[in-house]
């Protein structure tokens, strides 16, 4: 390893990969950091999966540059193998075997040496969970179980990067917490760490992230630089008729979306200083309504990405 | 190649094997119930087939000639009556299979010289058919004992036609279990394999093992040895069951008959994972298994002697592993003969292994696209 891939583990320029017409990842420039969780945010379909078996060299890309870990992806794929993990979004252990069997098959299969085999196997259970349920056929596990399986499968060979996409998408929010948690130990122990989410609230934990529309990159940076740019564009109005106060803002110029979260709406504007037309169109509305400024989160900075992008292409 | 990841394909295997009820229960159940059907249905002689009788003559003579018939047990009367056409209408219907008719002027065509009798035969059936030759053997001799001659010249003399005629009966068990073994194998293994490699693809698992540093021949070969033990297997039980149900001999060595099961198990795995890197979904593995074992069962000469194909038909027979397996098993089980004696076949069945296993390897590519 080279001196650049120490900081940077995952670097690819002008990434695109069509099926067809399709043009499912568009140019994607990325710089993961190495030794941090970075995060990949988007909706259905937006390029994350198709993203990241590029990166781990299973997909050939149309076109664009990939390194990871110094090494050219995907000439140096086979090399590549040995130094990371992949969890896939659709579980993709042996549902027939039980859940030490898959851990000693990968074991085997990733080369962890056969004399620290057993005891790295042992720690794994033990660490995620499945003391009371090694037998037990992964097949037969609750959605949850079979995520955290993965997950210890996919960190079995202590990989230097990691690549794991949706992994909590069947975890509870208990849960959730807890794989985070191992998540950031995995960091500090040295792991880089990619993770794929179509959730905000996962997406905030990350050290950096980006995010993916249509194939695209719309924005990328850590969550508070993220936040930080849409400072002073983003309000609440609390008022008794959200609906009609909705149709209301929708029309002010501006405007770039108006969201309704339970009784209160959430408004994102294009710039600061739209505040007097929005006073105005509430007006109008006959309802009275307090319009307030509030802290910016991920959803408004993802709002605000996908809109300037669909606003350009207009 | 890393004998550690190899091994841990295998083992692999063997679990999800194990699991596999339905499988398992082939693995052992196709060699039984293949063995029983195609022994017992092919090798049952056709006794008491339905007869209708028209003997219009009904003379001393013609009475003995039809009795004669009768006692050869091939068929059993069910019907008599007085006209050639009602017998006609009879096989038309499928009330009989079999119907004899006996002229008016039985006796004077006795004397000329000319067919005395006439045989009706459902040819539908070529089973019936063949039945059919066994009366016309029946010797007119001793229905006229006064005239020696006639018997040789006359059609009725059934021999004549005898000859032609493609006779089922003669092919016992004997000759059918040796290539029941290979028939067996070339289906079960074939598809096993088939079915291997786009059964992970399907359930997702490739995307897990392509991502890992197994190679393609650790992958390949890993899913193939596990199927040579069950191969091994199922030739047992064929073997076991074909010595004691048919008492079919094995004249030459058992080491060579299994060699060569050996070498037929191989040829079918490589070709099966040669249909795994192709086929899309198990549906398409099968359906290409079929393609594959349909013209082996028919080309190969197992049914149908391969010295009565046309020269075109022959050498695309010669590509079928098949074809040289029979010869090989025909030739130790029945003639006691040495595999060194037919290297030819032996060599045969061992390039058609290198070549489908290097073309799978080669086309298994460790990419999703
Ligand atoms: N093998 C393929 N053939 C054709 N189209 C594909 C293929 N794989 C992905 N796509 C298309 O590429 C686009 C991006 O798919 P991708 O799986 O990367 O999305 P995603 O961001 O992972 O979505 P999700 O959150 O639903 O997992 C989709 O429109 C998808 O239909
Ligand atoms: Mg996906």
């Amino acid at each position: 390893m080279n001196a650049a891939a120490d900081d940077v583990a995952i670097r690819a320029r002008g990434l695109t990969r069509c099926f067809g017409k399709l043009v499912a990842v568009d140019h994607v420039d990325l710089d993961v950091p190495a030794q941090r969780v970075y995060g990949f945010l988007g909706p259905n379909g937006s390029g994350k999966s198709t993203t990241i078996r590029m990166l781990c060299g299973l997909l050939t890309p149309s076109g664009g540059e990939i390194e990871v870990l110094g090494l050219k992806i995907p000439a140096q794929a086979d090399e590549l193998r040995t130094h990371i993990g992949y969890m896939t979004q659709k579980f993709s252990l042996f549902e027939d075997l039980g859940v030490r069997e898959n851990l000693e098959f990968l074991a085997a299969i990733q080369g962890v040496p056969k004399a620290k085999t057993k005891r790295r196997v042992d720690e794994l259970i033990e660490q995620y969970h499945f003391g009371d349920r090694q037998r037990q056929l992964a097949g037969t596990m609750s959605g949850g179980q079979k995520q955290r399986l993965a997950l210890a499968c996919a960190v079995l060979h202590e990989p230097q990067l990691l690549f794991l996409d949706e992994p909590t998408s069947a975890v509870d929010p208990e849960s959730r917490r807890d794989f985070w948690e191992k998540l950031f130990e995995l960091a500090d122990a040295g792991t880089t760490l990619l993770v794929s989410t179509h959730l905000m609230d996962e997406a905030e934990r990350c050290h950096r992230l980006a995010i993916l529309d249509r194939g695209a990159l719309v924005a990328d940076g850590t969550p508070r630089e993220l936040t930080a740019q849409l400072e002073g564009r983003t309000f609440t109005v609390e008022t008794d008729d959200p609906r009609a106060a909705q149709r209301a803002l929708a029309s002010v110029a501006g405007v770039l979306g108006v969201a309704q979260v339970g009784n209160i709406l959430r408004v994102l504007t294009g710039a600061e200083g739209v505040t007097p037309d929005m006073d105005r169109a509430l007006a109008t509305t006959g309802h009275k309504a307090a319009l307030a400024a509030a802290p910016p989160n991920l959803e408004d900075v993802f709002v605000a990405a996908t809109r300037r992008d669909a606003e350009r292409a207009a | 190649m890393n004998v550690r990841r190899l091994w841990a394909i295998v083992v692999k295997e063997l679990r999800q094997l194990r699991r596999d009820r339905i499988t398992l229960a082939m693995v052992v159940g196709i060699p039984v119930i293949q063995l029983v059907l195609f022994g017992y249905a092919i090798n049952t002689n056709l006794r008491g087939l339905d007869a209708g009788i028209v003997d219009q003559a009904n003379s001393a003579g013609s009475r003995a000639l039809v009795m004669d018939m009768l006692a050869t047990g091939v068929v059993a009367p069910v019907a008599r009556v007085n006209t050639p056409q009602e017998l006609m209408a009879m096989i038309r219907r499928g009330q009989v299979g079999i119907g004899i008719v006996v002229p008016p002027d039985f006796e004077r065509r006795r004397i000329d010289g000319r067919a005395v009798a006439q045989i009706l035969v459902d040819g539908s059936d070529t089973a019936v058919q063949a039945a059919a030759a066994q009366l016309m053997q029946v010797p007119i001799d001793s229905a006229a004992p006064d005239t020696r001659a006639p018997a040789t010249s006359t059609p009725v003399g059934g021999r004549i036609s005898m000859v032609a005629f493609y006779n089922p009966q003669r092919r016992s068990a004997v000759n059918i279990v040796p290539g029941l073994i290979g028939v067996i194998l070339t289906m079960t293994m074939v598809l096993f394999t088939a079915i291997a490699i786009v059964r992970e693809r399907e359930r997702g698992n490739m995307e897990l093992l392509i991502a890992t540093p197994l190679t393609s021949s650790e992958l390949m070969i890993g899913k193939v040895l596990p199927y040579v033990a069950i191969g091994l297997v199922q030739t047992s039980v064929i073997l076991a069951l074909g010595t004691w149900l048919f008492a079919v001999p094995i004249l030459g060595s058992v080491v060579d008959v299994y060699l060569a099961s050996g070498l037929l198990i191989l040829a079918n795995l490589a070709l099966g994972l040669l249909i795994s890197t192709r086929a899309q979904s198990q549906f398409q593995a099968m359906q290409m298994t079929f393609f594959v074992f349909l013209p082996s069962i028919l080309l190969s000469g197992f049914m149908f002697p391969f010295a009565g194909m046309p020269k075109l038909v022959q050498w695309l027979a010669e590509i079928l592993p098949l074809t040289h397996f029979l010869r090989l098993i025909r030739g130790v089980m029945l003639r006691g003969a040495g595999l060194r004696e037919m290297w030819l076949d032996v060599l045969a069945l061992a390039v058609f292994t290198l070549a489908m296993m290097a073309l799978a390897i080669l086309r298994f590519r460790k990419r999703l696209d």
